[in-house]
């Protein structure tokens, strides 16, 4: 049976320090149980810090919200063991066209090389993205949910946050280390604690229509520009589970945001592009105009802002939500750190460097598509227009059309976690980038390298196929600095042997680089080792193995040097 | 880093300015507009080099202040044009 994930009641109880004056002690509480929110609760209990989720409602998402979840938000939620749900029942996609008028001027594959676990993309609504994440929160021991507990007051003091809970049966108060808003781009923590987010409104309004109707299109994003179905605007067309499609109309600032949702005014726009005799339902309507914003600083003393709470970008590339996950997947395991001693507290600062760094690319990326569909100025028209004339007989014009670009990781290429590189390597796993996937082979069973990284601080060695001597012994390092007050985390080592025609001989416990991805997507040589963060960005990369390098790569990822 | 040229590149000054108009005669404003903004893309694409791109943005665009600071005042040269020769 198929739960209803837009009208499920999430189970609500009397909290049992309501009506009480004691004022308990969490490590962790989340504010806000959207798709950043669950993921942070998920990902900090699965590392072993428990979490309590707070959310003033009792429900999850309903209507047409974040659809297009990417590739990396896949790979993180694959670590957290719930990706295989969300791909399994989303549409995978990887191509787009964009016409203009009634041409097409231009086709894209966002994922054209195979090897890869996980699809570019996959629609999914994000009541499934949401429900998904809820049902694996569940199933964690760490992870404490209370629906209809609304937070009313954050105070902060040096030594903690104490936060203000207002329930149906009374309020109560609760103390935590560190308290996390993932709870939208209203933010209520935001608002208590005096924060503003600063940035522009774009003038133009945009349609959304949700429609349930039997297709047999093609799975891939439809972007027009003045198409003849809808003159002078653009237009969307996206598939989604259920048979659901998005639509998206631009309707431009003058229309009228309650008029334009009429049934009567919608259904003759969709009859418009799909013809008149497509048989359809319409499932949803709304009206929106979009921004783009940011808080100055995602920390504020034990508070740290994640997703929308920080930052919000227009829709058209999707890196709202997808960059609220990497946000909860940057925070996660340096509050668990933290907490555990592994790291001092200004590790939490790096949070703010990285993921400020990463919401001002998604803003520039969101605002130049913007301005691409909603010119500002009578020439910013005329350039836009001139983009798209050129664009089908021009193969440079068709790299200018923007109609979105579509999200990608941010590589944190300077971030103060790593380590620079000493030596010369060719691609793109610089220090800072998310690792690369690849097909690997463990034990006689194939399976994907990222799965082999899970959650930990990985140093990975690659070793050639038949390497008699041997790489160095696995084994999991302790401490890297015994005499200071904190005491790193472990280190855990992988081999990744490159394979080799006749397959490679590989030990229990050895990954095989089956087709020789890994090597080629890392540029590694025999000796190479990258050092992985446990959200599995690289943190630094050698051409041999040395134990002492590592230990010092290690401390600088925890501030720990 | 390339730099944008701006001693005499072009043997037949006269026939490029006459064909510039050409490509121009008997359209309107709005047509000429559109000319010029794919003429711009065109040859932006064939430079390749933003750099010197941005070097020829910030001509194009503080010669105009030039002109509009000469209609005003006697003065000709302009603040913004400082630090353009990098």
């Amino acid at each position: 049976m198929t739960i209803d994930y837009q009208t499920l009641a999430l189970p609500y109880s009397a909290p049992p320090e309501c009506g009480t004056s004691d004022v308990p002690h969490r490590p962790v509480i989340v504010v806000g149980g959207g798709p950043v929110g669950l993921t942070l609760a998920i990902d900090l209990a699965r590392y072993g810090t428990p979490v309590l989720l707070l959310d003033e409602d009792d429900k999850l998402s309903n209507g047409s919200r974040a659809i297009c979840f990417a590739k990396r938000t896949l790979e993180i939620w694959d670590r957290l063991g719930c990706g295989a749900r969300m791909a399994a029942y989303g549409v995978s996609w990887k191509k787009g066209k964009v016409f203009f008028g009634d041409r097409l001027i231009y086709a894209f594959d966002l994922l054209p090389e195979t090897g890869h676990c996980h699809p570019a993309f996959v629609n999914l609504q994000q009541y499934y993205a949401e429900g998904f994440l809820y049902d694996h929160a569940l199933a964690q021991p760490d992870v404490e949910m209370r629906w209809k507990n609304k937070v009313v007051g954050v105070d902060m003091s040096p030594e903690c946050a104490v936060v203000t809970v207002e329930t149906p049966d009374g309020d109560y108060r609760l103390s935590c280390d560190y308290v996390v808003a993932c709870d939208g781009s209203r933010s209520p923590v935001r608002e208590m604690l005096g924060l503003k987010c600063s940035g522009q409104t774009f003038r133009d309004r945009f349609l959304i229509a949700d429609i349930r109707m039997r297709a047999d299109l093609p799975v891939e994003r439809r972007f027009w520009f003045d198409p003849p179905f809808h003159r002078n605007g653009s237009a969307l067309m996206h598939r989604q589970p259920d048979n659901i499609w998005r639509i998206d109309f631009q309707l431009g600032w003058d229309a009228d945001p309650v008029a334009e949702r009429q049934p009567e005014r919608v259904i003759p726009r969709i009859r418009a592009m799909l013809g008149n005799d497509a048989a359809f339902e319409l499932v949803w309507c709304s009206v929106y105009t979009f921004s783009c914003t940011r808080l100055d600083h995602f920390r504020y003393g034990r508070a740290f802002f994640a997703g929308d709470s920080a930052h919000v970008v227009s829709p058209f590339g999707a890196r709202g939500a997808n960059s609220g996950v990497q946000d909860a997947d940057n925070l996660a395991w340096k509050l668990h750190y933290v907490l555990q001693g592994h790291a001092p507290d200004r590790l939490l600062d790096t949070y703010c460097a990285e993921r400020e760094r990463a919401a001002d690319e998604n803003i520039a990326h969101s605002t130049r598509s913007a301005d691409f569909l909603t010119p500002k100025s009578e020439m910013s028209r005329i350039f836009r227009d001139a983009v798209l004339s050129l664009a089908k007989d021009h193969g440079f014009a068709r790299k200018l059309v923007n109609s979105g670009r579509l999200s990608t990781p941010t590589t944190l290429a300077d971030s103060p976690l790593n380590t620079p590189d000493g030596e010369r390597f060719r691609g793109t796993m610089v220090p800072g980038a998310p690792g690369a996937d690849g097909p690997t082979m463990m034990n006689g069973k194939q399976d994907w390298f990222l799965r082999h990284l899970g959650g930990r601080v990985v140093a990975v060695h690659f070793v050639a196929a038949a390497d008699d001597a041997g790489p160095p012994a696995p084994q999991t390092t302790g401490a890297h600095d015994q005499g200071a007050a904190v005491v790193g985390p472990p280190v855990h080592e992988l081999i990744v042997r490159v394979a080799e025609p006749r397959g490679a001989r590989a030990a229990n416990g050895e990954a095989i680089d089956v087709d020789g991805l890994l090597a080629e997507r890392y540029d590694a040589t025999p000796g190479t080792t990258y050092l992985f963060r446990p959200d599995q960005h690289v943190c630094a990369r050698w051409r041999r193995y040395d134990p002492t390098v590592i230990r010092a790569a290690v401390a600088r990822a925890t501030c720990a040097d | 880093m390339a730099r944008l040229n701006i001693e005499p590149n072009i043997e037949f000054g006269d026939e490029l300015y006459q064909a510039l108009l050409d490509a121009h005669r008997d359209l309107t404003l709005e047509q000429s507009h559109a000319v010029n903004a794919r003429l711009i893309l065109l040859l932006a694409n064939h430079i390749g080099d933003l750099a010197v791109l941005r070097e020829a943005l910030q001509r194009a665009r503080s010669a105009g202040d030039d002109a509009h600071a000469d209609a005003c005042s006697s003065s000709s040269i302009s603040p913004s044009n400082e630090g353009v020769n990098r």
